[in-house]
């Protein structure tokens, strides 16, 4: 398994520039990759994380009444979008990676497994899934807990949060795994057959060999389904998670001005969704080779 | 005589319905140097992979360093003593050509990092290019590439060199630098088996060469007897399109 200082090298590979390497002179200079030259310059999209973030703190500065107290009333609602996005995100990583290993696997068992959970899920809305989990997956665990006399299973009580958490990484976790697989398989056999034959099992070749590489073509459509992620995280609000969606229709129950309400919220998913993507932009250009 | 290092007897292995190889026995002793010619398709590089099990044999046996590799249990024990060239480098994209050879020596051999990082650097310099220990692969030329992958298979102490086609994707300038690497590596009393077309390496340098086609070994001897009288009609016919130019 990774140690010493596994991750922290798999992160340095995306802030370490390209070492100078002295010329040799009758050789002509070897460029890098056409496309993958490290970037200085700041990233020309901030101006639009600038413009929004100025005309929300305008909003709110110059007309707190309503702007100022719908974002006091929701900012609750905004930390459990981040949050669930956050936490959902670290076990959709995990799983996306199990279930892209065993869609290459040659275990036909595996394989199998991991393809069935593809098909099924990818099959199903993601709003359906949530309800599922929410109001027919606890249902299911009591009467089988009273099935069995087990009073733990029997007295189950559905906890919104979790239930919410569990429903976005089977989901995502589907479609993390197909861009896995395809990551995976887009590197060279011969990685693998190099570093089977000094020896090195297929673990830790998948770790050290085949993984960090992956890492930078799986990079952009990861980027991408952490903002879609982020998205998504919306559709908790019908299943009893206080989001920044449903603290915005809280709002706008008790003072019915939608048009206010769901500005504020738009733009407020807006810069969420924008720095997010311009996190992930500034991770693409930090690649070393 | 001593055991042979390398035993091969009779192995099989079918691709599909085409017959790779078909039923090829080969000894190698210790200190050897064998180089196997023949035909596109003739089987030489998937016997050579058979040898370190990047190919599984359909039947026959092959034994290397007295572990039947049929009935390893752990396959990895033997490939640490077989070093690999591959037509295509291969080296480690994301890692420096001085990481590309401590990897295995740190994660196989359990070698600290400062002893590896010593034994790379040993050995890039034998290879020649100590000044390029810092640089990707692909901040390399195909030579250099080829040179740091012959000495990444040599960090690990192998006991026997297995080269397939290591000149075949080099531009023509880059042949040589190669090869006299291989050449050293020969004087040394290296055991290898190398797949390669490169009639002055293997007069140069083999104790025996083999030609196959059509999965089978179909004649071998001393270099020089094969290359200027070879007994059979395949091997002339091959020999006469390759030395004409």
């Amino acid at each position: 398994m990774p140690s010493d200082g596994y991750f922290r090298n798999l992160w340095r590979s995306f802030q370490k520039k390209p070492p100078e390497i002295p010329e040799q002179s009758p050789t002509p200079k070897l460029n890098f990759i056409p496309g993958a030259e490290p970037r200085e310059k700041l990233d020309p999209w901030w101006w639009l994380v600038v413009a929004v973030v100025v005309l929300l703190v305008l909003l709110m500065a110059l007309k707190p009444d309503p702007y100022w107290d719908i974002f006091l009333f929701v900012r609750d609602g905004l930390a459990i979008t981040v949050e669930l996005t956050v936490i959902s995100f670290v076990f959709i990583i995990i799983v996306g990676l199990i279930g892209g290993l065993g869609r290459i696997a040659k275990n036909p068992v595996i394989h199998f497994i991991a393809s069935l959970y593809v098909e099924i899920i990818r099959g199903i809305p993601l709003l359906v899934q949530l309800i599922w989990w929410y109001y027919a997956a606890p249902a299911l665990i009591k009467e089988i807990g009273e099935a069995i006399h087990w009073d733990f299973m029997a007295n189950y009580v559905a906890n919104p949060m979790v239930l919410a958490v569990v429903g976005l990484v089977v989901c995502y976790g589907a479609y993390m795994a197909e861009i896995f697989r395809a990551g995976i398989q887009s590197i060279p056999k011969g990685q693998m057959e190099a570093s089977r034959s000094l020896g090195m099992s297929y673990l830790q070749s998948m770790i050290h060999v085949v993984l960090p590489q992956a890492v930078r073509v799986v990079l952009p459509p990861v980027g991408n389904e952490f903002i879609m992620l982020l998205k998504d995280t919306s559709l908790v609000s019908v299943v009893a998670v206080a989001d920044l969606t449903r603290r915005g229709r809280e709002f706008m129950s008790a003072h019915f001005n939608p048009l206010t309400v769901w500005t504020l919220i738009a733009l407020l998913y807006l810069v969420l969704t924008l720095v997010a993507a311009r996190f992930i932009s500034w991770l693409e250009t930090r690649r070393k080779y | 005589m001593a055991k042979p290092i390398i035993h091969i007897e009779n192995i099989h292995k079918h691709f599909g319905r085409i017959h790779a190889l078909r039923g090829v026995s080969l000894d190698v002793k210790v200190g050897e140097v064998v180089v196997i010619l023949g035909p596109s398709g003739s089987g030489k590089s998937t016997l050579l992979r058979c040898i370190n099990h990047l190919e599984v044999y359909d039947s026959g046996t092959i034994e290397v360093d007295g572990i039947l590799l049929k009935t390893a249990q752990n396959i990895n024990t033997v490939r640490r003593e077989v070093g690999m060239v591959f037509q295509s480098f291969n080296l480690f994209a994301h890692l420096t050509a001085l990481q590309n050879l401590t990897l295995a020596q740190r994660k196989v051999r359990k070698r600290s990092k400062a002893e590896a990082e010593k034994i790379a650097m040993d050995l890039l310099k034998k290879v020649g290019i100590t000044e390029k220990a810092d640089a990707y692969p692909a901040q390399l030329s195909g030579g250099q590439q080829q040179r740091v992958a012959i000495a990444r298979a040599l960090a690990m102490n192998p006991k026997i060199m297995l080269f397939d086609e290591p000149t075949s994707a080099l531009d023509p300038e880059m042949i040589k630098e190669v090869l006299d690497v291989m050449l050293a590596l020969a004087k040394e009393g290296m055991t290898m088996v190398v797949v390669s077309h490169e009639m002055g390496f293997a007069r140069a340098a083999a104790s025996r060469a083999i030609f196959m086609d059509e999965g089978q070994i179909v004649e071998e001897g001393k270099p020089d007897k094969l290359f200027t009288k070879p007994t059979q009609e395949r091997t002339k016919l091959f020999l006469s399109k390759v030395l004409q130019i």
